[in-house]
């Protein structure tokens, strides 16, 4: 069992300063910071390393942060086998939201990542379905964004009270 | 109508209106379209069970909508869903009736505002005949929106209207009224 300053430290010998970080806020749950580029590398190593085997993706989130004009994903991560959890971050410009899929390391991601791209519009590399799940496939903009404008209608049907 | 209570000795004609025999037949045989969309058609399916008993109405379980008399809209009615709906409605026969469940098919309910998916009640794409309240509503609720699409029906009439007379609801209201 390792607490996550230990995976950081651990993780920077690996993958170096440059793609990784750690941010620890004063309330709440410590993170690691992770370039959108680096994802799958690092969670590969994170499932496949003897000392972490991590072998559960339990949460994929997608994150739209209009002060920073990006789109970002929260995944959390837990190992059955050793007992430890942790909770990475990965953020990308609204413009160019692009994050590697992590759909190869775990099956799980598949849908998780439909749901992120469908709700806040976040574009994953190398997802092998990558339509919307919840939405219908003609809808327009992502609703969770939260500069979000609902369509007034969908098909001739008003979507508002109207 | 009280007639199948009385016994017969001597012979087994019966004299009756015929738009009332046909009334009588229809609303004593709905069958509805067997489909559920949310938390509704939980109580839907408590509604066909033993204790509330749709049987004993006449009222029984379709699988196809060609086969179905009425359409029981139970549950929050999505965007994605509304098409569908619209399209099962159109492959029922005629006469069909639409029971509108619950507050989200009646006009969005918790959905009514900030719900960007939720169609504003149902009877934006198809004719609704009966709203039923209720989030959801109990079996007794839906059981008395059958008894009032029952009455509907038996106000119904099959003789032709004057062109350009009215509506399909209004000859419904004028039946009534007469």
């Amino acid at each position: 069992m390792k607490q996550p300053e230990e995976i950081f430290e651990y993780l920077k010998q690996k993958f170096g300063e440059d793609s990784i970080g750690f941010e620890a806020p004063e309330v709440g749950q410590p993170w690691i910071e992770v370039d959108a580029s680096a994802v799958k590398d690092v969670m590969k190593f994170l499932r496949d390393d003897k000392e972490l085997r991590f072998d559960v993706l339990m949460c994929l989130s997608g994150v739209h942060y209009p002060d920073e004009e990006a789109v970002g994903v929260t995944y959390h991560i837990n190992s059955t086998q050793l007992k430890h959890s942790l909770a990475l971050k990965a953020k990308a410009p609204i413009d160019n939201p692009f994050i590697q899929s992590v759909e190869s390391v775990w099956k799980t991601a598949n849908w998780h990542e439909r749901e992120a791209w469908d709700m806040v519009g976040i574009k994953f590399k190398e997802h092998p379905n990558h339509k919307r799940i919840l939405c219908a496939e003609d809808w327009e903009g992502h609703p969770l964004r939260k500069d979000y404008v609902q369509q007034e209608f969908y098909n001739g049907m008003p979507t508002g009270d109207n | 109508m009280g007639i199948l209570d009385k016994k017969y000795h001597d012979s087994n004609i019966i004299i009756v209106n015929l738009e009332s025999a046909l009334n009588w037949a229809r609303k004593n045989s709905l069958w509805y379209e067997q489909f559920g969309l949310a938390c509704c058609a939980i109580e839907m399916m408590a509604t066909a069970a033993s204790r509330y008993d749709f049987d004993r109405f006449g009222i029984i379980p379709r699988s196809s909508p060609r086969q179905a008399d009425v359409m029981i809209v139970a549950g929050t009615v999505t965007m994605k869903m509304a098409s569908r709906i619209e399209r099962l409605y159109e492959q029922m026969s005629e006469p069909r009736y639409v029971i509108s469940m619950g507050s989200c098919s009646n006009c969005g309910g918790p959905y009514w505002e900030h719900g960007y998916h939720v169609l504003k009640g149902v009877d934006k794409v198809i004719p609704v005949d009966i709203y039923v309240p209720g989030c959801p509503p109990r079996p007794e609720a839906l059981l008395e929106g059958f008894i009032k699409l029952q009455e509907k029906i038996t106000g119904e009439t099959i003789i032709e209207k004057e062109e350009g007379s009215s509506s399909e609801l209004e000859e419904v209201s004028q039946a009534k009224t007469a």
